[in-house]
Order: structure tokens, then sequence, then C-alpha cells
């Protein structure tokens, strides 16, 4: 079946439904693919808030933002686009208040904001309150109020459609193919622009606090296509991650004055981040809490976690500002954080990396970047470079509002001078065969092992410390496991809900954003921000203040070129908090 | 220790009804039952089709019937069940492949009572002003996953398909006291239809249901009020 729409967006998550919302405005005929239900993507599982300089509780300035943004990133972040971003997000938080966005308030009605880790004031002099919160489902509210305008604009849904493949014609973005999950059919969406805004790939780890759907589906398939991902090896763990679960607990917790304690009952962020402490980033939050296990202070009879203590924050503090995460503790491990310290870990968080694209979220090719016409990226899933080697919290959902709404008003002004192309049967083709490869085959291996091995490997050789000897095994790991993913068998041959069918596909593209993250990993010889290399601990500018794209060449070789980091009103400096 | 897992399955390319299937799961009294679910999936019957996404009680995908109550199954433990565990669709909604229901009927209603904010005032440079009181007149139900666990629990939703249901009432008050919101007439006349607030018979299965314990029929009873007391 075929369907036409001037703009296809890709994902129903907060970058997906500000995108769609914001094309619409601008008077485009929207669609949305999504292979979840509307309001189920993950967006909605963030907690902490929302950072911008509205200055609501103390005085603060978009250049603070900006600075902060750069120096959190380990001064990767491009400054145009932390420029930009500072700016707009003050204007973004506002238009999602007048959009319905149930924020907390203030006692003089205006929007509540609280501290986080790396949002300081008076560059870095001490924490400020930047992050515009809703209790502690932020990024849930604005998912629904996203879906809830995009239900006011009719914007057209196709719930559950899988997408399999991005057609190009000619390096122009031309159309998608999509798996309907209720059918088994497959679909082709004719459209003028395109934008991926499919969120992250958390699932490559064992420990993550990602949905069990995050799988790098439309990373994987463009990086597949030949076009480049841009500084994999940058992946963020988040410092506390509900121990041995992985379910965040937000960074919201440490802002309104939770602390992390050693099995000494030491307040360890002490010594590693004298100014700010325990509202240090989260890189260095997370290197301190696996040390501090490594030397022997870990808690618990195998010493290998840590624990965030909010027994002294008064009671109505933990009922109100965090419900949620009270909840989470309470069930998932028995624990009242009112009155005992929450277990935690780091936990597989969020992809710096992705696909590169300007500011205007158009797809580039190369170190170049020349664009490749009609195809857009916002979001976790695009890469613009923001949040550099390291993000800072809550600027994951100033980002998709931000560069949602700039891909979304930039494709539906480029579409309106478009043709759409006519597409035939053939390019099913290829999306048909690998579902077909896959329902007839006759091996014996099995996607959840297989699953299994990849994340447990992934955690072993590519976190939070990684080596090149580590590193270079799990080249060896990768290649092995997709050799064995060419005799993946499913059970189910059937059509309808094959959900099966679709862990198989997202098994292969766990696998693709795997080898690009290792293999940028292991190329990278220095540290900075999340990217720990135990064998090269310094950063080193000289050599390596520049972008990573990463290109699959096939046979599981990868091969890279260098993009230069767009510098400007911050020299990169010691990263010192 | 050792679970027992009974399944009531469907597959409407083989099956005329739905049946019961069995498993032996090995498992921790810690375990989710959405963890039993992908030990099935993942080593003994990859045919069995169940949506989840979050795995943490907050994207509303897992809601199905376990040991006849409605529960998202990655917020019910195993040792809050026993060694026998019943996992069934949620009722009311058209099965279309195991554990996996249409959802679009209830998004029907959900649309139905518009919830969006409706306010046409040119809105202000700043955000509009609203008190920690007047944001908290409305809180509950913010916290609305649209899992369809109170909907799908409610006898009169069983009976009368046509009847809104719990969950977009809910969304409805979510709208109707926020003291930014102007659309309180145009909810009406979806509220207030031969299938709207009056249909509720106040069993409390929908409170009972909430996996997020939201007051719902609470909020029904004051979506009610705020009907009936309408000066127009």
């Amino acid at each position: 079946m075929a369907h036409r729409h001037e703009v296809i967006v890709v994902g129903a998550g907060g970058a997906g439904l500000a995108t769609a919302l914001y094309a619409a405005r601008e008077g485009a005929d929207v669609a949305v693919v999504s292979k979840l239900y509307p309001t189920r993507s993950h967006t909605g599982a963030a907690q902490g808030g929302i950072g911008a300089a509205l200055g609501n509780v103390e005085e603060d300035h978009w250049e603070w933002h900006m600075f902060d943004t750069v120096k959190g990133g380990d001064y990767l972040t491009d400054q145009d686009a932390a420029e930009v971003f500072a700016k707009e997000v003050i204007e973004a938080v506002i238009e999602l208040e007048h959009m319905g966005l149930p924020f907390d308030r203030l006692p003089n009605g205006k929007i509540a904001q609280r501290r986080f880790g790396g949002h300081t004031k008076d560059w870095g002099k001490a924490p400020v309150h930047r992050a515009a919160h809703a209790a502690d489902r932020t990024g849930h509210m604005i998912l629904q109020t996203l879906y809830q305008q995009c239900v006011k604009h009719n914007i057209t849904f196709y719930n559950e459609f899988h997408v399999t493949d991005v057609i190009l014609v000619d390096g122009v973005a031309r159309g998608l193919v999509a798996y309907e999950l209720a059918t088994g059919e497959l679909h082709l969406f004719e459209a003028k622009a395109i934008v991926i805004a499919s969120g992250g790939f958390g699932r490559i780890y064992k420990v993550t606090s990602n949905a069990y759907t995050l799988t790098g589906d439309l990373q994987a398939i463009l990086y597949r296509k030949g076009l480049p991902l841009e500084d994999m090896e940058f992946y963020q763990f988040h410092p506390t991650g509900l121990f041995p679960l992985g379910i965040l607990l937000t960074e919201g917790a440490r802002g309104e004055g939770g602390i992390l304690r050693n099995a000494l009952g030491e307040r360890f962020m002490e010594r590693y981040a004298p100014t700010i402490k325990d509202l240090a980033p989260r890189d260095l939050v997370s290197r301190a809490m696996y040390l501090e296990v490594r030397e022997g202070r870990g808690c618990g009879p195998k010493k290998d976690h840590v624990l965030l203590d909010l027994t002294h924050l008064p009671p109505e503090v933990i009922e109100k500002k965090l419900p949620d995460i009270s909840e989470f503790s309470r069930i998932y491990l028995g624990v009242d954080p009112r009155k005992e310290p929450v277990p935690v870990m780091p936990t597989a968080h969020y992809a710096m990396g992705g696909i590169p694209t300007t500011l205007w979220g158009e797809v580039i090719r190369d170190e170049k970047n020349t664009v490749v016409p009609g195809l857009y990226a916002a979001g976790e899933a695009a890469c613009v470079s923001l949040h550099g080697a390291n993000r800072l919290g809550t600027n994951s959902l100033g980002d998709l509002v931000v560069f949602g709404r700039r891909a979304g008003i930039h494709a539906a002004r480029f579409a309106k001078d478009q043709d759409y192309l006519e597409l035939t049967e053939e390019h099913l083709g290829e999306s048909r065969e690998r579902i077909e490869r896959i329902k007839n085959s006759t091996g014996k291996e099995k996607v959840a092992q297989l699953r299994a091995e990849l994340q447990q490997s992934m955690m072993d050789h590519a976190s939070v410390f990684r080596t090149g000897e580590l590193l270079k095994k799990q080249v060896e790991v990768l290649k092995e496991l997709m050799d064995r993913y060419q005799r993946i068998a499913i059970d189910d041959k059937g059509d309808a809900y094959n959900t099966e069918l679709v862990e198989a596909l997202e098994l292969g593209y766990l696998l693709e954003v795997s080898e690009a993250l290792v293999h940028s990993a292991l190329n990278r010889t220095e540290s900075r921000g999340a990217h720990a290399r135990e064998d090269y601990p310094e950063r080193d500018d000289q050599n390596w203040l520049k972008h990573t794209l990463a290109y699959k060449v096939g046979d599981g070789k990868v091969s890279f070129r260098y993009k230069p980091v767009v510098l400007g009103r911050f020299e990169p400096r010691a990263r010192t908090y | 220790m050792q679970v027992t897992l009974k399944i009531l399955r469907f597959d409407p390319a083989k099956d005329a009804r739905p049946r019961w299937q069995t498993f032996q799961v090995e498992a921790e009294p810690w375990d989710r039952v959405l963890d039993l679910l992908h030990k099935v999936k993942g080593e003994q019957d990859g045919t069995l089709a169940f949506r989840r996404s979050c795995g943490h009680g907050i994207c509303g995908s897992d809601a199905m019937l376990i040991n006849g109550r409605n529960r998202l199954a990655c917020k019910t433990l195993v040792k809050d069940l026993g060694s026998v565990i019943t996992v069934e669709p949620i009722r009311g909604l058209p099965v279309e492949k195991d554990l996996i229901v249409d959802m679009e009927p209830f998004f029907a209603a959900y649309r139905a009572v518009k919830p969006f904010l409706i306010n046409d005032e040119p809105p202000p440079e700043r955000e509009r002003l609203q008190s920690p009181q007047e944001r908290e007149r409305f809180d509950p139900g913010t916290k609305c996953i649209l899992c369809a666990a109170c909907t799908t629990s409610c006898p009169v939703f069983w009976t009368n398909g046509t009847y809104l249901g719990p969950a977009a009432i809910v969304q409805a008050h979510r709208f109707l006291f926020d003291s930014r919101d102007r659309g309180k007439r145009e909810r009406f006349k979806a509220l207030a239809s031969a299938s709207g607030v009056w249909r509720c018979r106040t069993a409390f299965n929908c409170t009972e249901a909430c996996p997020r314990e939201i007051p719902v029929t609470q909020l029904i009873e004051e979506v009610k009020r705020e009907i009936l007391f309408d000066r127009f």
C-alpha cells in the first residue's frame, strides 16, 4: 500500500512530535510513523526538567547556559549549536507553557526551576536553578502536551509501523518503507521531506535506563546505506540508575539536595568536584562512582554499588517533587527513600552521537557538511552537535524542542518547492528480502540469546571506562555475533503482530550501532567527556579536538573522516568543577 | 522459584477463540511479570505477542489482566502474586493477538473530549501565570499514562462500547480545572452526551485499576458536578 505526505516524521517521541507540530504550523501535510502507540515513546521517561535561562528563581543568562553546555561537553560541543540552543530554549519553554504544559509553579505564578548537574551561574562558580520542571515527570508532560497539540492539528499518525528502509534516489530522500505490525504488510511512503526522530539505542547495553524499544533502528539503516554516524564513541552513563535494574532516578534528586555516599558514609564527590560536588556533570560522577567501587568502598554484601541519600530532605520535598522515583524505589527494591538511602550505579542513558546534521536538522553526508536533500534528523537520533562529549542533564528535552522545531520548519519549507517522486514496488524489495530471510531461516541462533550476549559484552568492554585491549576484544565479539546473526531463526512465521520478527530486525540494528560505537571508541586515543580511555587518560586537543564521522565499509570494517569542532566564544580550557 | 504462568493465547490466523496455555518459568520474587513474559518469549515460545516499551510503569504499553486485575506487567512483581500467575488481555477492546488489543476505540474516546488546552486569548510574552494552588487543582489527571487499565476495568465500558470511559474523562478533568483553559463548554458536548459521564455507575473499578494511583472515580464525580452546577 502506498501513502503520500509532504513531510513524514519517523518517531513519535518529543523530537518527532515537535517536528510534526511545527511542520504542520508551516502549512505542510504531515504524517508521523512510529513503531509504538503515541505517548509511549521514551521522552515520557525523562524526569527532572528542561533547562532554560528563564531566571525565575535567581539571576541567569543564556550565555551562562551556553558556557555550561560547551564546558559540560568537554569542548567538543559545536558552539554555534550551543548558542542557538541556549537562546531558543527559553522561547521553547514559554511556548510549551502556552500549549498547556503543567509546569510546577513558584508562589508568584511563574514556572518553577531547580538545580541540575553542570548548570552553574557566573561561569561555573555555583549551581543555579535552571531546570523548569513538572514534578519528576517533566518528559511525560512534554510528550503528552506535544501529542495533545498534534491531535488538535489533526496530524496523521501511522501507529505501530516499523520503518525498515529509507529510500534515497540519486542522493535525495524520497520515501520510506515500513512494516505494519498489525498485518505484516509492507507500506511504501512517498514524501518530499523525511525527518528521523527515532531516539537512541541504550539497549546495546545490559544495564540501561532506556526502553526495550530503543534500538537505534534509523541510525543503523542510514549507516548501512553509507551515510556516516558522528561521535558514536560518546555514550553517556547516568550516575543514578536504580541498582541493579538501571531504572533512572533523576539527577533532580541531587538538585533537591540528595547526596551520594560510599560504604564509609563519605560524601565522596567532595574529592572529585570540590566546587559543585554531587551536581558535577554525569561523566565525572559516573567515573567517580566506579572508582569508589573499584577501590573497595562500594556498599552492600558485594561492595558493588553506592548510595543516594535523601533521608535528610523534608519528607514533603520527596513526596511533592520526587514522587515517581520514590515509587520506583519502593516497588522495585522495597526501599523507602524517606527513611533509607537508595542503592544506585551508573546506567546507560544517552547517545551524544548519531546522525550528523546542520543547525536546521539537515542530514549531512561528509566532513564538508554536504547536505542530503530532503533528509532531516532531530532529537537523540541526531548529532548537531549540541552535547559534544557529554550532555548536561535537562539539555535533551531542550534539544528535542529546539531542534525538532527547527527541523520541522525547515522540512516544511523545503517540501513546498519539491515534487513527489513516483516510487514503485521495487523499493520494497530490500525490506521484503530481509524479512523473508529471517522468517525462512533454518538456523539455530535465537534473538534473545544473541541480544543478551551483545548487551553483556558491551557492558564489559565498552562502558564507562575503556581500554584499547578491551575495545579490540569487543571488535572480535561483534564480528562473531554478526556472523551468528546471519543464522538467526524465529518461531513466529505469522503476519499479525509478529513481534518476534521485529525483535530480530532490532537486533540487527543494535549490532550495527555497536559496531560504529566500538570502532569509534577504539579509534579515539584520548579521554574526553564520556569517553574515558584508561590507556589514554588525558584530553588531547592537539589531535582530537574534532568530530568523528564513522562510515561502514562492509565486512566488519569502519572508516573515519573528521569534522572540525565549531569554536567561538569559549576557548577550550581544563575542565574542573 | 518455579512459577506456573497461564497465558490466554489467541492467534487470529489459527484460533477461532482464545485458549489457555501454561508455561513453567524459573523466577525470582523480585522479578516483574514482564520479565517472565520475556523469558517465555525468548526461551520457550517466540510467537507470544505482547506490548511493552519502557519497562518501569511510565509508558503504559503493557497493561494486562494479571491474576484477574488490570495492572502493568512491568510494575507487578512475582512476590506479590504467588506461584501461579494468570495473564489475559485487558477487557472490552478487540483482541488482535495474544495480549495485544486494538487501542483505537480507546484513543477515539480520548480525542472526543478535546484533550488539549483551549485558549484563544493572545498569549503573553512570558508564561501565563498560575498559582501553585491552581496548578495543584488538576495535578492528579496529569499523571495519566493512557494505559487503558481504568477504562477496560469499567463494567459500563464492557457492556456499552460507546461510553467515553474513565481515562477520557480524566483527560477532560485535567483541562476543565486548569485555570488557563477556556474550553469548558466545548468539552461538555461530549462529556454531557448520552455516552458521557452520566453513564458512570461509580463502581470504583477504575480507581482500583489505576497503576498511577489516580483517584479516577473522584475525578469523574468532580466532572459530573461541574456539568451539573454550570451556569449557562
